[in-house]
C-alpha cells in the first residue's frame, strides 16, 4: 500500500535525565501549577484558530448582513438604514440574474466533466502502471500554476482571431468560434481553465480512495464474469461514494465563488462587453469597488452565501442518491 | 489475482494518460513559446510550437514594465510567513485536539470541521472596512494576518498527530514532569514533522497563487505576483509575448517546488483523501 503515515517509535525529545525532578513527591505549588497547566493549555493551544476565525471569518460574514441593510459607500462609509432595499434593488437588476446564470453554467461545465475525467484518470492510474510516480506527478503539474497565469495562457489559446484553438478548428475545416463574444463558448473557455488546474488533483483523491477498496471485491466480480467496465460501475463508483461527495461539495463551494479566471479572461475584467461571463463574485466586486456601493455588494455576498449553502445541500443529496443507486 | 491486476495495465491506459500528460504540460510550453518570440516572429508564424529565442529579452522587459522583483519578494515573504504560521498554530491546535483531554473537545473539533464549508471569502466587504479602519490597505500585513491559521490545517494536523504520535510518549513525558508546552515542543512537534511539512507545502502554494483578496487590498506599487500579472495584462494586453513571458517567470518558483517536492504533494493529496 502506498497510503500510510510514518510512525515514529523513538523518543524524539525525551527530556534529558539531568532535567528530571529528582524527588518523586513534588511540592504542592508545583502540583497545582501542573494541574493549572493541564487544564488551561488545551484551550490556549486551540485559541489562535478560534480567535482568528472569529475576527476574519465569522465577524465579517455577520457584519456583511449589517452592511447589506444600510446605505454604505466605499468612501462615505455608513449611511442610513434602508431595510431590504439593497436586496430588492439587486434582484431588480438583470445583471444579477445574468451573473447567477453565468455562475451556474460555468460551474456545471467545470464540475461535471471534471469529475468524470478525474474518475477515468484515477482508474487508469490504478491499473498497475510502470513508473507510477511519474504519471501521478504528471497529472498534478497544472496544480502549481496560479489561476491567474492559467487564465492568461488560455485567454491567448482561446483568442477569437489568432488563437491556436480557432486555428486548429480552421485546419479541420470548421468555422472559428467567438470565444470572447458568445456566451456559451466563453463559459466553455473559463470552465476549461478550471478543469485544467483541478482534474489531476481530484484524480489523485479518487485514486487514493480506489486503492482502499478491498481487492477481493474485484476478484469475486471477475469470477462471476464481470468485465472491467462492469466492475468500474458496480464496484468502484459505489465504493467511492463518500469521496465523490467530498469532491463535489468542495468544488461546489469553490466553483460558485469563481473570480480569478473570469476576471482575467479579458483586460477590462467586467466579464465581457455584454457581461457574457460575469460571475456573481465578479459582479460583487464590480458593485463594491467600481460602483463603490458596499450596501449592494454585501447584499450580493449574502445571497451568494445562501446559494452556496443550498447548492452544497442539493449536491450532497443528489450525489448520495446517484452513487447509492449504483450499488443496487 | 491481485498480482494479475497489478501487472495488467493495458496499452489504452498508457495512451490515455499520455494524452492527459501532454494536455497538462502543453499550456506551459505554449506560454514559453509565445514568451520567447519577438513581435515579428509572432506575426510571421503565430502557430509554430518552436520557441523563439528572445525569452531573456522579454523577461527583462517584464521586469522594467511592472515591479516584478518587488512582487516576487512580496510573494516569497507572504507565502513563507503564512506557511510557517499555519504549520505552527495548526500543529499546536492539532496536538490539543488529538492528544489532550479537555471539556468541549469534541464539540470544538466539530465546529472547526464545519467552518471548512463556510465561504469566508464572502466576508470581504467588512474585512475591507476593518482594514481601512486599521490603516492597513496596501500593506502586506492585510494579506498575511487573515491567513495565519485555518480550519483545514487544524483538521489535518489533528488527524496526523492522532495517528503518528503514540499516547505513551505523551504519558512518558508527563511522568517525567514536563509541562504541556515542553511536551508539545520536544515530543509532538518532532513527531508531526512529516505531516507538518506537507501542510506547509500546500499552504505555500495556496498563498502563492491567491489572487482575490490581495487584488482587492494591495496597491499597484506593492503587489504579489498574481496581482503584478494582472497589471502586466492590463498595460500590455496587445503584447502577448510580454504577458506570457511574465507568466513563465512567475511560474518558475512553484515549478521548482514541484520538481523538488512533487512526490510529497502527490502523497499529501492521497493521504488527505483517505483521512478526510
Amino acid at each position: 500500500m502506498t497510503v500510510h503515515s510514518p510512525l515514529r517509535t523513538e523518543f524524539p525529545g525525551r527530556p534529558e535525565p539531568a532535567e528530571r525532578t529528582p524527588t518523586p513527591t513534588r511540592p504542592a505549588w508545583r502540583r497545582r501549577l501542573t494541574r493549572a497547566d493541564e487544564k488551561a493549555s488545551p484551550y490556549l493551544y486551540v485559541s489562535p484558530f478560534f480567535i482568528l476565525f472569529g475576527l476574519v471569518g465569522l465577524f465579517p460574514l455577520v457584519y456583511t448582513a449589517y452592511v447589506s441593510v444600510h446605505e454604505w459607500n466605499l468612501i462615505g462609509g455608513e449611511g442610513d438604514f434602508v431595510g431590504l432595499k439593497n436586496y430588492t434593488d439587486v434582484l431588480a437588476q438583470p445583471y444579477f440574474w445574468n451573473a447567477l446564470r453565468n455562475t451556474i453554467s460555468i460551474f456545471l461545465l467545470s464540475s461535471v466533466p471534471q469529475i468524470i475525467l478525474a474518475l477515468l484518470i484515477a482508474a487508469a492510474l490504478d491499473s498497475g502502471l510502470r513508473a507510477r510516480t511519474f504519471w501521478r506527478m504528471g497529472v498534478l503539474l497544472p496544480y502549481v500554476v496560479a489561476p491567474v497565469a492559467v487564465a492568461l495562457i488560455f485567454s491567448n489559446l482561446f483568442g477569437d482571431k489568432f488563437g491556436l484553438f480557432n486555428h486548429l478548428l480552421g485546419l479541420v475545416g470548421l468555422d472559428p468560434i467567438q470565444w470572447h463574444k458568445d456566451v456559451l463558448p466563453s463559459h466553455v473557455a473559463i470552465a476549461t481553465m478550471v478543469n485544467f488546474r483541478w482534474t489531476g488533483y481530484n484524480a489523485l483523491i479518487f485514486l487514493a480512495a480506489m486503492q482502499a477498496i478491498p481487492r477481493d471485491y474485484y476478484e469475486a466480480a471477475m469470477i462471476d464474469g464481470a468485465g472491467r467496465i462492469r466492475t468500474f460501475f458496480s464496484i468502484t463508483i459505489p465504493q467511492l461514494r463518500a469521496t465523490i461527495i467530498f469532491v463535489v461539495i468542495t468544488s461546489t463551494i469553490g466553483g460558485l465563488q469563481i473570480f480569478d479566471e473570469p476576471r482575467m479572461y479579458d483586460t477590462a475584467g467586467m466579464g465581457g462587453a455584454d457581461r457574457q461571463w460575469q460571475t456573481l463574485t465578479l459582479y460583487l466586486y464590480h458593485l463594491g469597488w467600481t460602483q463603490k456601493n458596499f450596501g449592494r455588494a454585501s447584499a450580493v455576498a449574502w445571497m451568494l452565501f445562501l446559494i452556496v449553502v443550498v447548492f452544497a445541500v442539493i449536491n450532497f443529496l443528489v450525489t448520495r442518491r446517484i452513487s447509492s443507486k449504483g450499488s443496487r | 489475482m491481485r498480482i494479475v491486476r497489478r501487472t495488467q495495465a493495458s496499452p489504452t491506459a498508457y495512451v490515455f494518460l499520455l494524452i492527459v500528460l501532454l494536455a497538462s504540460a502543453f499550456p506551459l510550453w505554449w506560454s514559453y513559446v509565445i514568451g520567447s518570440k519577438d513581435a515579428a516572429a509572432i506575426v510571421r508564424d503565430p502557430y509554430s510550437l518552436v520557441p523563439g529565442g528572445h525569452f531573456l529579452e522579454n523577461a527583462s522587459r517584464v521586469a522594467t514594465s511592472i515591479p516584478f522583483w518587488k512582487a516576487m519578494g512580496n510573494s516569497v515573504l507572504v507565502s513563507t510567513v503564512v506557511a510557517f504560521s499555519v504549520v505552527l498554530l495548526s500543529t499546536l491546535a492539532g496536538f490539543a485536539f488529538a492528544k489532550l483531554r479537555f471539556r468541549g473537545r469534541a464539540g470544538l473539533l466539530v465546529f472547526v470541521i464545519a467552518t471548512m464549508a463556510v465561504p469566508t471569502q464572502l466576508g470581504i466587504v467588512p474585512l475591507f472596512i476593518v482594514m481601512a479602519k486599521l490603516g492597513w490597505i496596501g500593506s502586506l500585513g492585510a494579506v498575511i494576518v487573515p491567513s495565519l491559521v485555518n480550519a483545514f490545517g487544524v483538521f489535518w494536523m489533528t488527524q496526523y498527530l492522532g495517528e503518528a504520535l503514540p499516547d505513551e510518549l505523551i504519558e512518558a513525558s508527563r511522568v517525567d514532569g514536563a509541562s504541556t508546552l515542553r511536551t508539545f515542543w520536544s515530543v509532538a512537534l518532532p513527531a508531526a514533522r512529516p505531516g507538518a511539512a506537507m501542510l506547509g507545502l500546500f499552504t505555500f502554494i495556496a498563498t502563492w497563487t491567491n489572487f482575490f483578496w490581495p487584488f482587492i487590498i494591495l496597491d499597484p506599487g506593492n503587489p504579489t505576483l498574481p496581482v503584478a500579472l494582472q497589471q502586466l495584462q492590463a498595460a500590455y494586453y496587445v503584447d502577448y509575448s510580454l504577458v506570457l513571458a511574465g507568466v513563465v517567470l512567475a511560474a518558475i518558483p512553484l515549478l521548482i517546488v514541484f520538481a523538488v517536492a512533487g512526490r510529497q504533494l502527490v502523497s499529501g493529496i492521497m493521504q488527505g483523501a483517505v483521512k478526510g
